[in-house]
């Protein structure tokens, strides 16, 4: 069996030869290049390929439905707001972080602890992007006594202003009481044509709620409750209880009453001059009482990650996490720019400002590009912080096209269809990055 | 005008050195004062999940890690004790620690065969094979999620090591095979042209030149690549379900509970303690390579 094959080998002669040789000095570079080139062949390019053409179908993958996968990216509200914040982070990220970079690489430049200084900031750089998450989770915490940032600004209100408006307020008479919810009330309960006197003191002259005036005993109603709440004090004293000449009313102030059984029933706010009035209230006899919001202390931490600062706060997090990078790559461009261009312009008299502005930024205008592309394109892909910071309450308004891309595949929609449509968006967007990836790569070569 | 400069230094030099040296760090005073602040904002946020890690439920609930600043009896390491009791935890980060070592051995392992014949080596097609790897560079990850995943439950691969190592070796390789080539390109043409008259056969020139005189790339990337995997959230997340890496371990408590951080911050400290001590150790070798990667 063998000799036939050799012989056969043999009979084609020169030409063969030279065949069989460039056969074999092409298998070695190609055996080279086969194992990574099937890997990228089966886990990016064949996935890519088949993304595209399955953001054309439905969540099935059964009908060919057109571009309705991408008429719905543009029109659901869940998808146009994670665009929005994208957005938003496009516009404010990259900038910031560069930005940020510039200033601490030409700060640093000028102390003796640099190398110590870069490591710091760097480090966040070596953590995953989901455990930064969750060290800001721990920082946001609502309670000013857990949460480190909301504990700095308790501090600091606490020093500027330390209670709130009536926090510190106590009656006046006796015939004012505490209400075991909180608040105080008239001891005594009223009805249809009584008036409510609520004197309150140990109010300081600075935590008087603004624009009051003096206060005035209000008119009996005919079919309602009326009342005052004022500063039960004047210089030179008073009688306690009585509404005087020269005592403010305090407006503003949120008054309820309530039944017999302890329901409130209905709620207002004073005027200026402090005077309130419950018209049309049934036959009864009620509980009127100032409420238990007046005494709260002001801060109580702010919800960071509440719906509505939640992605600022991821922003942070985020740019907390990339200054290092941009600051390590900016400082090594800094760090081989001409020293005596810098040096001549301080001579000539140009200040830093001048110096940095006309001569540092635009000699790093590669560099500050390449950190600003590369930012935008991270940003474009931001996922792992917003899972771990937004809790699952608010990943709707914290909703960012990669997470909007996995949430709608896996996250309990299971649309692949849209899903694929998301995630075409996200190549689209993060394209053309590759055509400057393509003008650096052919400078090369 | 060097001579003049040099001159006026010499004159003033009996007083100057402690007098110029005082007065320039009065000088710098604010600028460190600014830069000290900047450094300890940065740290305050690690800080405050470590020192969160070492209290005890008990003392988490009652207040912040800031007390044991005062009050450093409050100290315990009873949750690491915990956790390394907690069986979820310790699979997960051994889990971590196979994908992460195995995807970065493959990932160099292949890279540097495919970098070494994009450098040295003549085949149809290459420069056209090599620039679509580049362009491979900017494609995002979720755009294979979907395939991947029917994949993955069709031949086998989901929920498993192997899987998770396959799919981020795939995802390293672009970068790898980009940064590996440029450095392949810099060895100087001479010594493969000598090792081939010695008769050495195209993978011998490959293991004897190229790869030792390729360690330092191979050193700074195998830190990178290593880095990445260990902190990985998305991939393990998509397509392991017990499987379970540190990331993803975590995230379900997060999910799970809501706030029984005294297991959170800790395991999350033990996720983050490895990349420092590597950033650590070889922080010299993980910046260059970060430049490299950005700016080349």
């Amino acid at each position: 069996m063998l000799s036939p094959a050799a012989g056969k080998a043999q009979g084609v002669g020169a030409n063969g030869a030279r065949g069989r040789r460039s056969w074999r000095a092409h298998v070695v570079p190609l055996s080279f290049v086969a194992p990574a080139a099937l890997l990228l062949a089966v886990w990016l390019i064949y996935p890519v390929v088949y993304t595209v053409v399955r953001s054309f179908f439905d969540r099935s993958g059964a009908h060919w439905i057109g571009v309705d996968n991408y008429i719905e990216l543009f029109t659901s509200d869940f998808l146009v707001t994670a665009i929005k914040n994208n957005a938003l982070w496009v516009v404010v990220v990259p900038a910031v972080v560069t930005a940020f970079g510039l200033i601490l690489a030409v700060l640093t430049e000028r102390i003796s602890w640099v190398a110590a200084f870069r490591l710091v900031v760097f480090m966040p750089m070596a953590i995953s992007l989901f455990t930064a998450g969750v060290i800001w989770r721990l920082v946001y915490e609502k309670a000013p006594d857990r949460g480190a940032l909301n504990a700095v600004i308790a501090a600091g209100q606490e020093a500027v202003r330390p209670a709130g408006e009536l926090a510190e307020a106590v009656p006046s008479t006796d015939s004012v009481r505490e209400l075991p919810t909180g608040g105080l009330a008239l001891a005594q309960n009223l009805s249809r044509g009584d008036v409510a006197l609520l004197g309150l003191t140990q109010i300081p002259e600075s935590e008087v709620p603004e624009g009051a005036v003096e206060a005035t005993r209000p008119n009996p109603l005919a079919t309602g409750i009326s009342g005052v709440v004022w500063r039960d004090f004047r210089p030179g004293g008073g009688v306690p209880g009585m509404v005087e000449r020269g005592e403010l009313g305090l407006a503003t102030i949120a008054v309820e009453i309530r039944d017999e059984r302890g329901q409130i029933i209905s709620e207002t706010t004073t005027r200026a001059d402090g005077t309130f009035a419950f018209d049309q209230v049934p036959r009864g006899s009620y509980v009127v009482s100032v409420a238990e919001q007046n005494f709260v202390r002001p801060f109580e931490g702010i919800s960071w990650l509440g719906p509505s600062l939640i992605t600022p706060a991821i922003m942070i997090a985020y740019t907390w996490v990339w200054t290092g990078f941009a600051l390590v790559v900016i400082a090594a461009g800094l760090a081989v720019l001409p020293r005596e261009l810098l040096e001549a312009a301080r001579l000539d008299g140009a200040s830093e400002s001048q110096v940095l502005r006309h001569i540092t930024v635009p000699l790093l205008a590669p560099v500050l590009t390449a950190v600003f592309v590369t930012m935008l394109i991270n940003v474009l892909k931001v996922f792992d912080v917003v899972l771990a910071i937004a809790p699952g309450s608010v990943q709707d308004d914290a909703n960012v096209i990669a997470l909007a891309m996995w949430r709608t595949a896996f996250g309990g929609k299971n649309d692949f269809g849209l899903a694929s449509a998301i995630a075409v968006l996200l190549l689209v967007l993060v394209l053309p990055s590759l055509f400057l990836n393509m003008r650096r790569f052919r400078r090369e070569l | 005008m060097t001579a003049a400069g040099t001159a006026i230094n010499n004159r003033g030099s009996p007083r100057s050195p402690i007098a110029t040296a005082l007065l320039r760090s009065v000088a710098k005073a604010p600028l460190n004062m600014l830069l000290a602040t900047v450094a300890i904002l940065w740290l305050i946020p690690t800080l405050g999940l470590f020192l969160t890690s070492l209290l005890s439920p008990v003392e988490i609930s009652q207040g912040g890690w800031w007390r044991v600043l005062s009050r450093p009896a409050l100290l315990t390491i009873k949750n690491y004790k915990d956790i390394l009791a907690n069986e979820a935890i310790t699979s997960a980060l051994t889990t971590t620690l196979w994908v992460s070592i195995g995807a970065t051995a493959a990932t160099l392992l292949l890279a540097a065969f495919t970098a070494y014949a994009f450098a040295w080596l003549e085949f149809p097609g290459r420069d056209w094979l090599f620039l679509c790897i580049v362009a491979l560079l900017v494609v995002p990850v979720q755009m294979t999620l979907i395939p991947l995943f029917a994949l993955y439950n069709d031949i086998g691969l989901f929920d498993t090591v192997l899987g998770l190592i396959l799919f981020h070796t795939a995802f390293g390789l672009p970068f790898s095979i980009f940064l590996l080539r440029n450095f392949f390109l810099g060895i100087p043409k001479d010594l493969f042209e000598a090792g081939r008259i010695d008769g050495g056969s195209t993978l011998q020139l490959f293991w004897r030149i190229a790869l030792p005189l390729g360690r330092p790339a191979l050193a700074s990337l195998a830190i990178f690549e290593f880095l990445w995997n260990w902190n990985d959230f998305l991939i393990a997340l998509t397509f392991g379900r017990d499987t379970q890496v540190v990331t993803v371990a975590i995230f379900s408590q997060l999910r799970q509970y809501g706030s029984n951080i005294e297991l959170i911050a800790p395991a999350s400290f033990l996720s983050l303690a490895l990349p420092l001590v590597v950033f650590f150790g070889f922080q010299r070798s993980f910046a260059s390579g970060l430049l490299a990667g950005s700016i080349d």
